[in-house]
């Protein structure tokens, strides 16, 4: 009985824990809960199918952007032309 | 329809990411990423009077950067002195050059179309991001594409790990939203 309250959670600990294997911070044993969660609750099934799913998207589309040493040089240089154009 | 404006002051927070995406899938060098995005700017400011409102500052300053890859790209040929590559498909004027090699499909072409693919998905991906809101777009762009550590996060922007989670749930589930009707 204790085992069976300790794996059950509600969907917003399933949410969190499946937010937080999507970046792998999650623990083996919040995976097992989670996983285990999924088997009767439709509605964090289909989260979990489309996190899983968004996660893979942005890996494979390599998207990328500025550090921000480079955003913040390329501010700069802009923030001047903006002034000598007359722009505050 | 009523007309756009441009504002520059917001150019860097709200296009930089978009734009520095956009033009290092096409040319595959971040120093020179940065240089294009930089010169696109400059020179959006510089023809800020030819901007008729129709289309959105997004779309006028791409429209920008399309011009300089192409332009990278011009120079970059000239430079190398015009580097000749033949591909005779079909020609049987001139036996020289008639090689089989050169009508077997290459191999490695086949990853062109999933090339254009992503293309195309990070730039589905960016406009998603830009319809949430700032503070979202920017954690969510920290945590998952920039792989910066929760701690960190926190640290740099003053709030609590929990908070964070919070934000990060709201964004995904926004971001999954958006990309479902294309992507999903």
């Amino acid at each position: 009985m204790k085992i069976k309250l300790k794996i059950m959670m509600p969907c917003n600990e399933a949410a969190h824990i499946c937010d937080k294997s999507q970046y792998n911070e999650s623990s083996v044993w919040e995976k097992i809960k989670l996983y285990t969660h999924i088997l009767y609750c439709i509605a964090c099934r289909k989260y979990v199918k489309a996190n899983n799913r968004l996660s893979l998207l942005i890996k494979k589309s390599q998207v990328t952007c500025l550090d921000k040493k480079n955003k913040d040089a390329l501010k700069i240089n802009f923030q001047k032309a903006l002034k000598d154009v007359g722009i505050k | 329809m009523p007309k756009h404006v441009l504002n520059p002051n917001k150019w860097i927070d709200l296009y930089v990411d978009y734009l520095f995406n956009y033009t290092i899938s096409r040319v595959n060098n971040r120093d020179i990423a940065q240089d294009l995005v930089q010169e696109t700017f400059l020179a959006g400011l510089k023809s800020m009077k030819n901007f008729k409102g129709e289309a959105t500052e997004r779309t006028w300053l791409i429209s920008i950067l399309k011009r300089k890859i192409i332009d990278y790209y011009r120079k970059i040929n000239s430079n190398k002195g015009k580097a000749e590559i033949r591909i005779t498909s079909n020609n049987d004027t001139e036996n020289e050059g008639d090689w089989l090699e050169n009508r077997v499909a290459d191999p490695f072409d086949k990853t062109a179309e999933d090339t254009i693919q992503n293309k195309e998905l990070g730039d589905a991906i960016y406009k998603c991001l830009s319809k949430l809101p700032k503070k979202h777009a920017d954690i969510f762009r920290m945590k998952t594409i920039e792989g910066i550590e929760t701690e960190d996060i926190c640290n740099e922007l003053k709030i609590t790990p929990s908070n964070l989670w919070v934000i990060i749930h709201r964004a995904r589930t926004a971001m999954a939203l958006c990309l479902k009707e294309d992507w999903f």
